[in-house]
């Protein structure tokens, strides 16, 4: 792929540069005059200080052929490597082929490594201590800076440690929210319910996990909760891991347990998203991804 | 100020002058003596340790080694990480004060007794005179016409030069990979390229500095004997000819009465000139091309036994001496002046120190870093995540204890964890601090973690401090 908008900058940076070389070594030839023996060398014309004058000697050898040298320098490396507009030099060197090179390099030296943990199941790998450091490290790398480097989350980002699932904690279903990320939405209830309303709905969610809570409005609530909640979180509040629905049963909050977080959660709705990982770190990293994961919770 | 003067007048005073000095090849003759002795003391000192200390074995792994690849860096027990930097950059500092305090004291020590170019140049003209006999025959067979003797000769110079320019590179960089695999690796042509073009490197260095540069290294490339002379004083003893003795110089018989003849000490044989590596003439005064070897010392010493005449006509000798007649004993008691007493307690401050910080150097180095994520969803406990990188350098696996301070109720989540982490290695450890909140204010708070060894009589305790930031709001 040429980086050139338009065939005149090849061009242009190519003339440019070829001029330029021909232009120093030109210049260099024409200085090039050396000593005649017994000949007096000429002064530049010009005294400081009563008596510094400055001679008119000729460019040293050593250094006029160092001269010579980056020229022939800079032939042989346009020749061999891009530089000229859009010629590719003989070597055809780039660096996207380099980084090509080098990620085959990689997946040589550990692809049998990531092939032998694909073909065992998410919990063999777990067991694996060496599959446990690289999870680790993988982890570190693309998932802590949500779910926190000791993996137990923070406000919005769901624990990962606890046995706790929003969408499930078997292996595959783990590898399924790696692999294609989740979405997970409540929708905003303040201007269905009112004001009043999200205050019941809320005393009644209270309820459910046996928190304190206001008794008459969560008597008041369980209509509301009926009528607009079960649909998700179901009739007992128990949840839904199908689409992620949290269960409101188990004191296990990604938000906020207090009555006020709940109000809030109930009147402005929620969003949340994991992204999806499967295409960027490809099958074999995300098993043993999955596999550490899992094995957060599922100590041996 | 600029005086501009026409052109005419200036191009007249044209000059005709060689551009460059044209180096003439020295011979320097070989000398025995006094301090030729310590010269060649200096030469196995510093070659004995060089080549012999990649061979020194400690436990199961080479004494002195630097792992560049896996940045450890083993000098006898001790294991330095990069993170020990300072330690390097305390030898160099130490380095040069005592570069210093010798040059202030007696000149050029280092230059004339162990500086490698000088020690390397020793060992080549020693080879050198083996093959090609002492100064006379050098001159000769230079100048002689090529012949099978002459190209052999050579030959067999080079090849020997080459021999231990070689096997030094191969020993400098067994420093750096275990010079035992190296070793094994070289009949078999194994080397890999980067240890290869190192040897090789080295090696032409060597060959190049002690073979063909020798003098020109000290008189062009080295800035030392540039700034020496602020490092000089009256008061240095510095390699002297004593004029007031030596003048008038001349020629004389042995027996002759030459004092009569209104004739100085100085026999005027030129050996003084004929030994020396720089080629110069010390009669003609302290010169920065002196590096200080003390060979015309040597020289002249025997020509004056020879005579009958008393030594030292060349000397160690500070200028105040010749001056004002001092004695040996007079002059050390120069010594003792405020530049060199100066020198001394910054050396030893130094030096102190930099004892006493590797005595209490701990093996155990902690890094902590604080997570982005601040808290759980729960109003009454704020919530802090750290990383923490336990380093073990010591050469044994340990095990640790991290505990945390600093606010009142502070806790880490699951306990006080304890890890185990393998000989020269690390883990790094997530832990997550709770406080009540009421605890702790909104903003950041001081607190602190401390790992300590486990299993050991006298635990090894770090502290690392960090901070605890609580948000405004929940």
């Amino acid at each position: 792929m040429s980086d050139f908008t338009n065939g005149f900058w090849s061009w242009y940076v190519g003339v440019a540069s070829v001029a330029s070389i021909a232009a120093c070594a030109l210049l260099l030839w024409a200085m090039s005059s050396q000593r005649v023996p017994g000949q007096k060398t000429e002064t530049m014309g010009h005294v400081w200080d009563e008596d510094l004058a400055e001679y008119n000697n000729p460019l040293p050898n050593w250094w006029r052929w160092m001269f010579y040298l980056t020229i022939a320098f800079s032939i042989a490396y346009l020749a061999l490597y891009p530089g000229l507009g859009r010629f590719a030099g003989a070597f055809q060197w780039s660096a996207q082929a380099q980084y090509e090179g080098e990620q085959a390099k990689a997946a040589e030296s550990y692809g049998p490594l990531f092939a032998k943990y694909a073909a065992m199941e998410i919990p063999a790998v777990a067991a694996d201590p060496q599959a446990r450091e690289i999870g680790q490290r993988l982890y570190l790398n693309y998932c802590s800076q949500c779910h926190a480097s000791d993996a137990r989350g923070g406000k919005g980002f769901p624990n990962l440690a606890d046995a706790d699932w929003l969408y499930g904690g078997d292996p595959a279903t783990i590898e399924a929210t790696i692999t294609a990320g989740r979405n997970g939405m409540m929708p905003p209830f303040g201007q269905i319910l009112g004001e009043e309303g999200v205050k019941n709905a809320a005393g009644y969610v209270l309820s459910l996990s046996g928190a304190n809570h206001d008794a008459a409005a969560a008597a008041s609530g369980k209509a509301t909760f009926t009528t607009y909640c079960a649909a998700c979180h179901g009739p007992a509040g128990k949840g839904n891991p199908a689409f992620g629905a949290p269960n409101l049963t188990d004191n296990a909050w990604l938000y906020g347990g207090s009555e006020a977080t709940i109000a809030e959660t109930i009147r402005l709705g929620r969003n949340n998203h994991m992204p999806a990982w499967g295409e960027f770190l490809g099958k074999e990293k995300t098993r043993v991804l999955a596999s550490y994961v899992w094995g957060l919770s599922n100590r041996p | 100020m600029t005086a501009p003067v026409p052109a005419a007048s200036s191009a007249a005073e044209s000059v005709d002058q060689a551009l460059y000095e044209v180096r003439r090849k020295i011979h320097p003759r070989a000398v025995t003596g006094r301090f030729a002795w310590w010269r060649w003391f200096f030469v196995w000192a510093t070659q004995l340790v060089f080549y012999g200390l990649p061979w020194l074995p400690w436990n199961d792994r080479q004494a002195v080694l630097f792992d560049l690849a896996h940045r450890k860096f083993y000098i006898l027990g001790l294991v330095f990480w990069p993170q020990d930097i300072v330690y390097l950059t305390v030898l160099l500092i130490i380095s040069a004060f005592s570069l210093f305090l010798f040059t202030a004291v007696a000149g050029r020590l280092w230059c004339g007794y162990a500086c490698p170019q000088t020690v390397y140049t020793e060992i080549f003209l020693w080879i050198e005179k083996l093959i090609e006999g002492d100064r006379q025959k050098r001159m000769k067979l230079d100048q002689a016409p090529l012949s099978a003797r002459k190209a052999g000769l050579k030959a067999a110079k080079h090849g020997a030069w080459i021999a231990v320019a070689l096997w030094t590179g191969f020993t400098f960089v067994g420093y750096f990979t275990p010079i035992r695999t190296l070793a094994a690796e070289v009949p078999a042509l194994g080397l890999g390229p980067w240890e290869t073009f190192w040897v090789l490197f080295y090696g032409f260095a060597t060959y190049g500095n002690a073979g063909w540069m020798r003098e020109q290294v000290c008189k062009y490339m080295c800035p030392y004997a540039r700034f020496q002379s602020v490092m000089f004083d009256h008061d240095t003893l510095v390699i002297t000819y004593d004029a007031r003795r030596g003048e008038q110089r001349g020629a004389r018989a042995r027996k002759a009465d030459y004092r009569a003849k209104g004739l100085g000490d100085c026999v005027d044989c030129g050996i003084c000139v004929q030994v020396c590596p720089t080629g110069i003439d010390i009669r003609d005064g302290l010169q920065y091309e002196c590096i200080g070897c003390a060979a015309c010392i040597d020289g002249c010493n025997q020509v004056m036994d020879k005579m009958g005449y008393p030594r030292g006509l060349i000397r160690y000798a500070s200028d105040n001496a010749l001056k004002e007649g001092l004695s040996f004993a007079g002059m050390l008691r120069r010594v003792l002046r405020p530049r060199v007493l100066v020198y001394t307690a910054i050396l030893w401050t130094i030096i102190l120190a930099a004892g006493f910080a590797l005595v209490e150097r701990v093996p155990v180095k902690v890094d902590v870093i604080r997570d982005r994520v601040t808290s759980r969803p729960d109003s009454e406990w704020a919530e802090n995540v750290y990383r923490l990188q336990i380093m073990n350098t010591s050469e044994t696996p340990r095990r640790f204890v991290i505990s945390a301070g600093g606010l009142p109720g502070l806790a880490i989540e699951g306990g006080e964890p304890e890890v185990e982490i393998g000989p020269a290695s690390s883990r790094m450890v997530p832990v997550r601090l709770g406080v009540p909140r009421a605890n702790a204010r909104p903003g950041a708070n001081p607190v602190a973690f401390t790992v300590s060894t486990l299993g050991d009589a006298a635990p090894i305790v770090v502290t690392e401090k960090a901070s605890f930031i609580v948000q405004d709001k929940p």
